[in-house]
């Protein structure tokens, strides 16, 4: 007999959480020593310096702390932002233009406006501005995928492109100086624009607005009557029809508020940590959240640690490729590594493999049940 | 004036990353996989190829004989590897494992562009090669060979035979892959997989094999694409990042011709020409700013073709009816 | 004695913690049509589902022409001449019926052949199909036919037809089994499972039934009745009585006129169809699948936009209010309390992957001004429904996908009428449940009627139809062809007005309302 017809896969009953947490972990720690191959070869450095390396470069000093902190509130909150649209079955890969949309309207803003009003006032306006336009972007192929089921992954994909080549035009319009291609920190003399630092520390901002939002979303999702209504819609909109819910509107107002979040985080990236803007500000994160919030299996609270292992892989693996004079993509290679592991681990969580003739169970190869 | 026989060939050379990319993903979204992993995979085909390229023009530089079949032989043989092994990880996650399609397509973009940009990087100081920069000259021009008389053939020469093999490659490929989707029975079988892998199952059709072969063959062609680019378009000359978003706009021409390979032709040459359609409208030198504004054509286009396709819905220009999903026989 | 061509022993299969099959035993013989009997959830689809290779079993072995098999996939089951006919046909809609039926087989492509073929195996049982046509664009018994005829085409000499007449009408059964009986002459084992007791007797040389997984027992159909086994399903004594309660104090409550509907292709689906449902009453609709049922149902719900005509709904004190036009919502808050138990359970009824609670909540969760939803009582509201109706559940937060067909249907009626309804529309409300469930299911639309609710009850079982409502509409191609007294019509007038619209047209038969 074929030896693949020998085993098949049946479906698991609910795996305590602890166990499918421990399946995770397993995953992430063979990855880890995969990755952990992978860096020997192309490095030659010794497997236990590697490690050592990634921990130098995420947690090394308070500093890099502080910024591993920081990178990781931005990315949770674009992971936050998508999540009820992925909730409502809207699969929202445009976080990186909503971002671009919100950054673009704070640096408008900080230029245009900065030294004219009071400095209040311009931040007022930038955290409107930056929030209207994150869900004006939102609102586009929101719009059209509730009135024509456009579909969602590409239309918001291109409007990542369009915000790209749009923060480019204005690069060129604001470059200082002429025939740089960049625009330099805005209102450095000024500071005008510039969020507030929170006890003297320009981190703490962008972590205390994360764990906001954290909050108030899971609270949002699980409690609130929009939150029912985008589960229900997402799982199946016909029976929100059926109810006399408009999915149609839910599909705009979920898609905005997603938006309105990215647009948070374009605010706190050039009106608190980088004070400029470039096409790249925001380097690819609205990807990267897609899978932070999956990973998480779209739970607010388990984002914060997702978050945490993405960020504390980039830092890790753009330590080593310094040290290495290797290029900074190497970070990308492990990230991608690890992510296939930990994708693949859901199986193990959702299904078993049983094996025919022996009568034998086999749990994930590693752990009997 | 604008010179439409000089446009023609710049369009031609620039669509043919995208149909590589098109036909791939046709190929494989008929089987019901949405890769969109297809950008990562373009990277990896284009890398896998400098790769081969580089060890074999090393080599030559020691050994001194230069053999143009293995020239060409060895990135290609390279880069069909290098895609194929993509393929094999999605399909192992999204096919085996069951594991949800958009993100493993993400990871795959992410992991492959990692991959081109890192060996694009560091190849020369990984192999310790005592070279500037990887610029493969010789083999770039196996690759980019045109037809000897297309130089005699005035504008006709100039439209139709004056690329290298691999462009002939792509079409033929698109052209092939439509023939064996609509006549052949695995192209029947195919098409009942990514509709219905329920019915497709109990026609005894195995279904995990045709997703497996139509995501590698899927891949392997798309990865052409990025060998393409690279040996050909970029006289072999790797640039970090120079590939740009091609993969996604590939990703997204498939939609544009309603998942037929043949539209899939004609709307690559549209986009190709609409990717370079910036560099033919006259600016002036005070307003470079709007030259920016104008690389957004293409994306501007693909999103108001989704939506006028969107609008106009017609039974046979679905999707597959299961893309996206994965499949478990034992569901209930 | 008979040649036995399948001979299982011992299968076991379990999902999880759920034993579908527990050491069933069975044969069947060749040129016999045996009636697999049981109630839902009693593992009949499971256990031919594993001679049809789509599920393995746990345990056991499986016997074919005498030699042991290992069925593991669909291919191997052909190979082995079991063919099976499920009861969601596995057909690709884009496909013409010649793709399907060659689907999966090996060799080159060749259509002209097959199609040459599939005519032979046409003329030969009885058959009316055309092979260039595509499945979407068919009707559901001949989608059947290209079930039936592609598990012909691979030569199949053991059929299993699983719940083949649940969607036909009683014409299109009598042509179903015409040609069931075509197969036993020619020497083929048939294996049919159904609800209808009439059929089993009618069809079937030989009964089996499973209950609860396990195999109780077989006999001759000549040796038995139709009550024999029924109790043996249940495993106690039912009785197969409908109530029917006479109205009291019926009053127009729904008022329909001149009520036409086009799908967004322009197919008319309703065409000028006007009725009244009284207060009190239970009015059936009859009609093949697809005649408009769905739509007409949907449009009074307010989920169905109408090309012309009204629905109007008359309160206790008589006024009047339009119905068409307004959503769901906008119905509610009109103070209509209408309430509507669709087809499509866990696709529209319910959502799947929620709990009871969370289901519960659909009707409710806009009450109160809070932004936060109540979720207390959407809770006790569950509780109450599965003590009182006796649904089957681990806990109130176990997804409902997870519960079998008639606790699903339980769940959806009890969430339906906790809201005090005056209109109650209801689609197949019994449609793939067991005898008991069906029975829960007649009482509570009972009590509603009692309550004088104005029911509309769709259904395709004419006895089921015969025996419950006070009057019956028979929908006929989207038109009205006939309203009739359900306490004096007969199957075959109804059956007949199915199929046809009768001469005199809807007119005389109104006036006897």
């Amino acid at each position: 007999m074929n030896p693949f017809k020998s085993f098949h896969i049946v479906k698991r009953d609910v795996l305590p959480w602890y166990k499918a947490w421990g399946v995770r972990a397993i995953a992430i720690i063979i990855a880890l020593i995969i990755c952990g191959i992978v860096t020997t070869i192309t490095t030659g450095l010794n497997p236990i310096s590697v490690y050592g390396a990634f921990f130098q470069g995420a947690f090394g000093s308070a500093r890099k702390i502080w910024i591993t902190l920081q990178n990781m509130s931005i990315l949770l909150i674009i992971a936050l932002a998508l999540t009820p649209a992925f909730k409502m079955r809207f699969w929202n890969i445009g976080g990186e233009g909503q971002v671009l949309a919100g950054a673009l309207a704070t640096a408008a803003c900080m230029i245009c406006l900065g030294g004219k009003l009071p400095n209040v006032v311009v931040i007022l306006i930038m955290t409107v501005a930056s929030v209207a336009a994150g869900a004006a972007w939102a609102f586009i192929p929101a719009f059209f995928k509730a009135k024509f089921n456009t579909n969602e992954t590409l239309s918001t994909l291109m409007m990542n492109y369009i915000a790209t080549q749009l923060v480019a035009f204005f690069t060129v319009v604001w470059e200082v100086p002429k025939g740089s291609f960049t625009v330099g920190i805005i209102n450095q003399s000024t500071n005008a624009g510039w969020l507030p630092q929170i006890f003297g520390s320009k981190y703490l901002l962008s972590i205390i607005v994360a764990l906001a939002i954290t909050a108030a979303m899971f609270v949002y999702l699980k409690y609130s009557k929009q939150g029912y209504e985008i589960s229900v819609v997402g799982e199946s909109e016909r029976t929100a029809k059926y109810v006399g819910m408009k999915t149609e509107k839910v599909i705009i107002r979920t898609m905005l508020l997603s938006g309105a979040v990215c647009g948070v985080a374009g605010l706190l990236l050039v009106g608190s940590i980088n004070h400029t803007i470039t096409t790249t500000i925001n380097n690819g994160q609205g990807f990267t959240a897609v899978m932070v919030s999956w990973l998480a299996k779209f739970n607010p609270i388990t984002m914060i640690f997702t978050s945490l292992l993405i960020i504390f892989l980039e830092r890790g693996a753009g330590e080593i490729s310094m040290n290495f004079g290797l290029n900074q993509s190497f970070a990308d290679i492990l990230t991608g590594i690890i992510l296939f592991f930990i994708i693949g681990c859901e199986f193990f969580i959702t299904y078993k493999v049983a094996v025919h003739k022996k009568k034998e169970k086999i749990a994930n190869g590693k752990e009997e049940k | 004036m604008f010179d439409i026989v000089a446009f023609i060939p710049r369009a031609i050379v620039q669509s043919v990353p995208l149909l590589y990319g098109c036909t791939g993903e046709i190929i494989t979204e008929k089987s019901g996989n949405l890769n969109l992993g297809i950008p990562g995979v373009m990277y990896v085909g284009g890398i896998s190829g400098v790769i081969g390229a580089f060890a074999y023009e090393q080599a030559c530089v020691k050994s001194g004989n230069f053999n143009s079949v293995l020239a060409v032989l060895i990135p290609l043989l390279c880069s069909l590897i290098g895609s194929l092994i993509m393929g094999l990880i999605y399909c192992y996650l999204t096919v085996s494992l069951r594991a949800n399609q958009n993100v493993t397509g993400l990871a795959m973009t992410t992991f492959g562009v990692g991959i081109g940009n890192f060996f694009g990087g560091s190849l020369i100081k990984l192999s310790g090669a005592d070279v500037p920069s990887i610029a493969l000259a010789k083999t770039s021009e196996c690759f980019a060979r045109k037809l000897p008389f297309a130089a005699n053939m005035g504008w006709f020469g100039k439209i139709f035979l004056n690329y290298g093999f691999l462009c002939y490659a792509a079409f033929i490929i698109a052209i092939l892959a439509a023939v064996i989707l609509t006549k052949t029975r695995v192209g029947l079988h195919l098409r009942a997989v990514g509709e219905s892998p329920t019915t497709a199952d109990a026609a005894g059709i195995n279904v995990s094999k045709y997703k497996y072969f139509a995501t590698c063959l899927g891949c392997m062609i798309a990865g052409l694409g990025g060998l393409y680019y690279v040996m050909d378009y970029a006289s072999g000359v790797w640039s970090n990042d120079a590939f740009g978003d091609r993969g996604w706009l590939a990703i997204a021409l498939v939609i544009f011709s309603i998942w037929n390979p043949l539209v899939g032709i004609f709307a690559s040459i549209l986009f190709g020409g609409l990717y370079i359609v910036h560099l033919y409208i006259p600016t002036g030198m005070d307003y470079m700013e709007f030259k920016e504004l104008y690389k957004m054509i293409p994306y501007v286009v693909t999103l108001i073709v989704l939506i006028l396709t969107s609008m106009r819905n017609k039974r046979e220009n679905q999707p597959p009816a299961s893309l996206g999903m994965s499949y478990f026989r034992e569901e209930r | 004695m008979a040649e036995a061509v399948i001979k299982l022993v011992n299968i076991t299969k379990k999902f999880g913690p759920v034993i579908a099959n527990s050491n069933v035993s069975m044969e069947v013989n060749k040129g016999e049509i045996l009636a697999l009997l049981g109630e839902n959830g009693s593992g009949k689809t499971t256990l031919m589902n594993m001679l049809s290779g789509i599920y393995f079993p746990d345990a056991g072995e499986i016997y074919v022409n005498g030699k042991k098999a290992v069925i593991s996939s669909p291919k191997m089951a052909f190979e082995l001449g079991i063919g099976m006919v499920h009861q969601h046909f596995k057909l690709v809609d884009v496909l013409t019926a010649t793709e399907n039926i060659i689907l999966g087989l090996e060799g080159r492509l060749n259509k002209k052949e097959a199609k040459a073929k599939i005519k032979e195996i046409c003329d030969k049982y009885g058959f009316d199909i055309d092979p260039d046509q595509k499945i979407y664009d068919m009707s559901v018994s001949q989608k059947q036919t290209v079930e039936i005829v592609k598990v012909l085409y691979r030569g199949a000499n053991i059929l299993i037809l699983d719940e083949p007449t649940a969607v036909l009408t009683p014409q299109e059964s009598e042509k179903l089994f015409t040609v069931m009986r075509n197969m036993k002459e020619d020497g083929k084992a048939l294996i049919i499972i159904t609800h209808k007791m009439h059929e089993v007797e009618s069809i079937s040389d030989r009964v089996a039934v499973l209950r609860k997984g396990e195999y109780i027992g077989q006999m001759m159909t000549k040796d038995t009745n139709a009550a024999e086994m029924t109790n043996m399903m249940v495993g106690r004594t039912v009785s197969l009585n409908i109530r029917r309660p006479d109205p009291v104090d019926p009053k127009p409550r729904i008022q329909v006129e001149g009520l036409t509907v086009k799908t967004i292709d322009g197919i008319t689906k309703l065409d000028n169809v006007s009725f009244t449902a009284n207060s009190g009453e239970i009015l059936g609709i009859a009609g093949i699948s697809g005649c408009g049922q769905k739509e007409l149902l949907e449009a009074i719900a307010g989920l169905q936009p109408a090309e012309k005509g009204s629905v109007v709904y008359v309160n206790d004190e008589g006024s009047k209010e339009e119905l068409l036009g307004n959503d769901p919502r906008r119905i509610e808050e009109l103070g209509v309390a209408l309430s509507f138990v669709p087809e499509d359970r866990l696709g529209m009824g319910l959502v799947a992957n929620m709990d009871l609670a969370d289901n519960m909540m659909l009707r409710s969760f806009r009450n109160g001004k809070s932004i936060f939803t109540d979720r207390k009582s959407p809770r006790n509201l569950a509780e109450n429904v599965v003590d009182e109706l006796e649904v089957v559940t681990p806990a109130i937060e176990t997804p409902v996908r997870r519960l079998s067909g008639g606790n699903v249907q339980k769940v959806l009626v009890g969430r339906e009428i906790a809201s005090a309804p005056t209109v109650l529309l209801t689609a197949y409300a019994v449609r793939g449940l067991d005898i008991n469930s069906s029975y829960t299911i007649y009482d509570l639309i009972n009590k509603q009627k009692e309550k004088g609710v104005a029911v509309i009850f769709v259904g395709e079982d004419l006895d089921v139809l015969l025996g419950l409502s006070d009057k019956i509409l028979v929908l006929c191609g989207g038109k009205v062809s006939g309203i009739v007294d359900a306490r004096t019509t007969d199957k075959n007038t109804v059956g007949m007005m199915m199929t046809k619209i009768m001469e005199e047209g809807g007119t005389k038969e109104n006036e006897s309302i």
